[in-house]
């Protein structure tokens, strides 16, 4: 079992930023979007990411930054030693953690 | 609090769902609201599948709906309701054609005719495909496209519905909770149709999307709805094991055997399938709840791959014919380290479909007023065991019989807010957080991993019973459960949603399937491992008013 180091970017909205460090335990060959859901599970259920196919890459959803670049949670494999610092997609509102807005104008509520 | 209101509410916005509204306005409904606890047209099941899509378009050979329809009914061990049944497969050859004319894609012969491979189960080639592994999303955005041309239909994203409201007997509308607000939010709809899709994310191996839960079965049972052939959850039989893959839907190698054939071997190299009454020499041919059954046993016997399943191998097959069959794919393959050439990957059973559903007639309206039901959700059509490459054919045939005849549907009651206030109240009473010992999630991947292990491929007695007691100590947990506070956004109320509503789907399995004392199709009994002539019979579940599930044998 190797051991991933995650630095999130955390809170709601405009508040000031914030970044919680997870150590994370993987097997080879395992994802960022794997680790978010293990801490969701077993350290804490309040981490807020997008999601829904999971594996497959064809949602698109879980599009965040990683080390400053867009990539898909799903498909960015974990790696050992140096921790991965994680954000929301930049140059839209953020929501919690790493939730962006990036529901169509015309989808959202009000 | 916001309060909508519109003629259809479509809760869902996968195939089904979108197809549906698509529908509803076509047939003159003047207002359209489809949503998803997702994002609309990105979630649900439809964009997940690579392949195929069954409809006797008759391109490749001589075909017909009612030899479809002959397939289909077999595959379902007895069990089908064969108006359903009947419907899907009349159907599918014009939502498929149609499907074509709205660009979706489909794969041609040199001849320009739509190409149709023979799936396992099919007696001639039906299925049609879109390459490379490319049909659910090819399908899901051709829909997107179309929903978003329609200007009566109004797409709400990240909205979870939690309650279906019911007045005089009939449903009236709906309770969401707004997930960017952590706000409820009410709905009032003149007919509601229920496009949710199935339940298999309550099993810890899955092909599903995150929102598979269970949700729509436990809506409509809450609203007293009755459901159907709830114990018949297709496992699908060669999901991906090993080595880890990323990037691609675990189900990806059916359309290798589909193309190239491929052998499935035991840990020690051996073919096995002949043992279980199938023989492969020929051709792709093991229907899902044989292959399945054979693979679960061989690994229970000792006799499986390293991480507990068995090996499928394209060792034989040229490189050159692999890559001409699937050119971009193996280069993901590659990325992933997998040379098919080289070494065999492990497969296992993965929960991929769910047979059992909400009980409807051929309108696709449930037994309460004022509900309707549309593609996976549905229960019926496909019995014990559904057809390879029914389930887009049912989505798009269902959705559009539902989104007709909600628009056609005459209220037999109207809104009433004292009807929704408590489930207004059950959304704000845990908005602002609740300190406890245990999270909803922790229970979730509990729940995962129990219907797994005792409600999954082979069941007995001892793990059925033991799971029942286990949802009914979950069930009594949920007053008590931590919730994070922080209302925009926040995870943790969708998870005891999530919760809530995967205990009743749960429940509903477990009790159909201890009821059903013998094994047929996707039904393994390890206890009753015959089938008997007098079961082929359909169980209805249903829920009371203080939410205990029941099921009883349909007269």
């Amino acid at each position: 079992m190797n051991t991933a180091h995650l630095r999130i970017r955390r809170g709601a909205g405009d508040e000031p930023a914030r970044y919680d460090d997870f150590a994370v335990p993987f097997d080879d060959g395992a994802t960022v979007l794997d680790a978010l859901m293990w801490i969701r599970a077993h350290r804490d259920p309040s981490l807020a990411i997008r999601y829904s196919c999971i594996n497959a890459n064809v949602c698109k959803e879980c599009t965040i930054a990683i080390d400053g670049k867009v990539l898909y949670a799903c498909t960015t494999r974990l790696i050992e030693g140096r921790a991965m610092v994680l954000d929301p997609l930049p140059g839209k509102a953020r929501l919690r953690d790493l939730v962006a807005e990036t529901r169509p104008p015309r989808e959202r509520i009000v | 609090m916001i309060h909508l209101d519109t003629d259809v509410l479509i809760v869902g916005a996968g195939g089904a769902g979108m197809y549906a509204a698509i529908s509803a306005a076509r047939s003159g409904a003047a207002r359209v609201l489809l949503l998803d606890k997702s994002l609309v047209g990105r979630g649900g099941a439809t964009i997940m599948a690579q392949m195929t899509v069954a409809a006797a378009l008759a391109e490749e050979s001589d075909d017909d709906w009612r030899l479809h329809l002959d397939d289909t009914l077999a595959a379902g061990r007895g069990l089908c309701d064969k108006a359903l049944a009947a419907i899907l497969c009349e159907e599918a050859p014009v939502r498929m054609r149609e499907m074509g004319e709205w660009q979706v894609g489909w794969a041609r012969r040199d001849s320009g005719r739509i190409a149709q491979v023979t799936a396992p189960g099919h007696s001639r080639p039906r299925c049609c495909y879109v390459d490379f592994l490319n049909t659910g999303p090819a399908v899901a955005a051709t829909l997107r496209r179309h929903v978003s041309r329609i200007d009566v239909i109004r797409r709400l994203s990240n909205l979870t519905v939690t309650d279906l409201v019911t007045s005089d007997g009939a449903v009236v509308g709906a309770v969401a909770l707004d997930v960017a607000s952590g706000e409820p939010v009410t709905i009032a709809a003149k007919a509601t149709i229920i496009a949710t899709g199935g339940l298999t994310r309550i099993y810890r191996r899955n092909s599903a999307s995150a929102n598979m839960g269970g949700d729509g079965y436990a809506l409509a049972l809450m609203a007293g709805a009755e459901l159907v052939d709830m114990e018949f959850v297709q496992f699908f039989p060669i999901g991906h094991l090993a080595p880890r893959l990323v990037g691609m839907d675990p189900i990806m190698w059916d359309p290798f055997r589909y193309k190239l054939g491929g052998r499935l071997l035991d840990g020690a190299g051996e073919e096995f399938l002949a043992r279980y009454g199938s023989d492969e020499t020929d051709a792709y041919t093991t229907p899902r709840d044989i292959a399945t059954h054979a693979i679960v046993s061989e690994a229970a016997a000792g006799r499986g791959s390293p991480q507990g399943g068995v090996f499928l191998s394209f060792e034989h097959v040229p490189a050159s014919d692999l890559r001409a069959a699937f050119g971009p794919v193996i280069e993901r393959l590659a990325k992933n380290g997998i040379d098919l050439s080289l070494a065999p990957v492990e497969v296992s059973p993965i929960a991929h479909y769910h047979m059992g559903g909400i009980a409807v007639d051929k309108r696709m309206a449930s037994t309460v007023p004022g509900l309707f039901a549309a593609g996976e959700a549905v229960g019926g059509a496909n019995g014990a065991n559904r057809l390879s490459g029914n389930a887009i054919s049912e989505a798009l045939v269902f959705g559009e019989r539902a989104g007709r005849f909600a628009a056609a549907a005459q209220p037999a009651s109207g809104w009433s807010d004292a009807a929704a206030a408590e489930a207004v109240e059950r959304i704000r009473s845990i908005a602002d957080g609740r300190k406890g010992e245990e999270s909803a999630i922790a229970l979730l991947e509990e729940l995962r991993s129990l219907m797994g292990e005792a409600v999954g491929p082979l069941r007995d007695t001892n793990g059925l019973e033991r799971a029942l007691a286990r949802l009914a100590q979950m069930r009594t947990a949920l007053p008590a459960l931590a919730i994070a506070p922080g209302r925009e956004f926040n995870p943790s109320l969708a998870d005891w949603f999530e919760l809530c509503a995967g205990l009743s789907a749960a429940e509903a399995v477990t009790r159909a399937a201890l009821a059903r004392r013998e094994s047929r199709g996707a039904h393994q009994r390890t206890d009753y491992p015959d089938s008997d002539p007098g079961l082929a019979r359909r169980q209805l579940v249903t829920m009371d008013a203080t939410h205990r599930v029941s099921a009883r044998w349909a007269p």
